[in-house]
């Protein structure tokens, strides 16, 4: 029952219940915020980009996630972004996010937010504290209690990664994987 | 009297240590049993015993130790030989586990007996162990992998399989038990169909060895794959049972110590069964461990455990069933211990971590079986498989969370 009332606390019945709440039930909370169930249910640039110049796919071949991300690229600036595929609601809500927040961005200062939130999501950086030019993408922090989804969170970033480095071949968090 | 009423299973659960603990502050509830089993106190017991009183190199001394190492290896042959009630106990080949038991078959039957133009079938709901091992003979050799197609339950089309015989049909493999969905295969009738055309038969038999009583004489199968970890051994043993003359026939894969009778530069001469497929210094605690979860899962009973699984089972049917938003992948006849589901919009992993947070294990993912995906059109599913140690209370439990998980993403 306490999951309920955990639940319930935070969001739509009465506030007696939230002294139910553990550490537990918040990391799980922390995972699943409003914000990343939201662009799960409604995944922003959820699309074939037509006037994509780039395309890449990604896998994560242990659970079965694909993603194919499409780039329209204006010299070194990411001048639009769509995606496609199936996911876990981290997965898809982070490729979500991920396309709103390079989009308009340079080569570099999308790189740079790639490296920064795959050490956030690894632990590795803590952008509460530690600089960095994630922005809204912290929400993300929360991955970090959950080891097995952190391969979740950053296929769409090891995509685009790819994308930019302009690899053509699919790519996997397989990597990741060894690297963990 | 219906024996799944006289099974005791909080008796049972006190010979489980890792049962008694807690995850993320909640009873552990383990129902990830497909793809590993816990172990019972016994079989723990024995590896320690092994590594503290016995240990030795087998088949090697002269010395105390190693005789002694010796017989508590081949002991452990003989009562896996008792267990699948095979003929000789030359007939049990010790492997890493199903998936190199039947990586072996492919190897040393395919290079033997498969030629271009030879055909291999296997079915839709193979595990990748027992698809990948053949695509790579057919790659070797020329050779075709055919599948046997499967109807929306999860079922084998057994007359299509019945038209796919013919004169170049090398072999046949198939799950006895399949680890996506939970059907039982009929393959009582696969052999006689795949006999009656003097086709041999491979059963993987890592689903089935834990759940099902296996008679490989009654059967009149082939070779039979499966591995220790899923039946309460350890990990890294498991066996290969090939028919003495088939074994007899086929040529070693691995060559090494303890394979040999004679070696020298111009000519070997191999060893007899079964240490013609064993090389180097086998996996001996493995071994000694798997002889005691057999023993242990005898005293139990497989026709015991059977009874009661298949109860929990219907239960665990009828009530993730009922939820509203759950589908049920897998709905054949004759299943045993596995519940595949998916639960409305939601991804299987999604609700594997909310589940997880209260203590629950279950499976989230492709089970190893991508083709049985696709054949559902489902990316992935959530997996419950049960063993004989859960209970009611565990399916209620699971219910429950899985109500949490709707709650969650409503």
């Amino acid at each position: 029952m306490r999951w309920l009332k955990a639940f319930s606390g935070q969001s739509k019945s009465s506030p007696e219940f939230e002294i139910e709440i553990d550490w537990e039930m918040a990391e799980l909370n922390e995972l699943y915020q409003q914000v990343i169930l939201d662009h799960n249910k409604k995944p922003r640039n959820f699309k074939r980009l037509e006037t994509a110049n780039r395309q890449q796919e990604g896998y994560n071949p242990l659970c079965g996630d694909q993603l194919t991300l499409y780039l329209e690229m204006d010299g070194d600036v990411i001048k639009d972004v769509g995606f496609q595929g199936q996911g876990c609601a981290i997965s898809k809500a982070s490729a979500s996010m991920m396309t709103t927040s390079v989009k308009g961005k340079s080569k570099e200062e999308a790189e740079v937010m790639f490296e920064e939130f795959h050490q956030m999501v690894k632990g590795e950086l803590d952008p509460e504290s530690e600089q960095n030019h994630l922005g809204r993408l912290k929400i993300f922090a929360g991955v970090r209690e959950f080891p097995a989804r952190v391969k979740c969170a950053s296929l769409s970033w090891h995509t685009l990664h790819a994308a930019l480095e302009g690899k053509g071949e699919a790519v996997t968090t397989e990597d990741e994987h060894r690297q963990d | 009297m219906n024996p799944a009423m006289s099974f005791d299973v909080n008796r049972i659960r006190e010979d489980f240590p890792i049962l008694k603990q807690e995850v993320h502050g909640c009873p552990l509830v383990y129902l990830d049993n497909a793809a590993t089993s816990q172990k019972p106190q016994v079989v723990i017991d024995a590896i320690t015993r092994y590594y503290a009183e016995q240990n030795a190199n087998v088949h090697r001394g002269v010395h105390y130790l190693s005789q002694l190492a010796t017989r508590e290896y081949e002991d452990a042959r003989v009562k896996i030989q008792r267990f699948i009630n095979a003929a000789e106990s030359h007939e049990i080949i010790y492997t890493r586990g199903a998936t190199e038991s039947i990586n072996l078959v492919a190897a040393s039957y395919g290079r033997k007996f498969v030629h271009e133009g030879d055909e291999i079938i296997i079915s839709t709901l193979e595990h990748h162990s027992n698809i990948v091992p053949w695509q790579l003979l057919c790659e070797q050799t020329g050779a075709k992998l055919r599948v046997i197609p499967i109807n929306d339950d999860g079922e084998l089309l057994i007359d299509e399989f019945a038209q796919m015989l013919n004169s170049r049909v090398k072999m046949v493999a198939v799950a006895h038990l399949s680890n996506a969905l939970g059907t039982i295969n009929p393959v009582k009738r696969i052999i006689e169909l795949a006999h009656s055309r003097d086709i041999p038969v491979l059963l993987d038999g890592a689903q089935a060895a834990p759940h099902l009583k296996v008679d490989v004489r009654e059967l009149d199968c082939d070779f039979y794959a499966f591995s220790g970890h899923k039946m309460c051994g350890p990990t890294g043993i498991g066996v290969l049972y090939g028919q003495s003359h088939w074994l007899e026939s086929m040529p070693p894969v691995y060559g090494g110590g303890d394979m040999i009778a004679l070696v020298t530069f111009e000519k070997t001469t191999y060893n007899t069964l079964p240490y013609k497929f064993e090389a180097g210094t086998p996996n001996i605690e493995g071994a000694i461990g798997l002889g005691v979860a057999i023993e242990y899962l005898s005293g139990v009973g497989l026709n015991r455990i059977a009874a009661y699984e298949h109860e929990l089972l219907e239960y665990a049917t009828e009530i993730i069933g009922a939820i509203p938003g759950v589908k049920l992948i897998g709905t054949a006849r004759e299943k045993a211990s596995v519940l595949s589901f998916t639960v409305g919009g939601i991804h299987p992993h999604d609700v594997g971590t909310i589940l997880d947070q209260e203590g629950i294990a279950i499976r989230a993912g492709h089970h190893c079986a991508q083709p049985v995906m696709k054949r559902f059109d489902v990316p992935a599913t959530a997996r419950a498989s049960l063993a004989f140690y859960n209970t009611k209370e565990e399916i209620d439990a699971l219910a429950e969370g899985i109500q949490r998980a709707v709650e969650v993403f409503s």
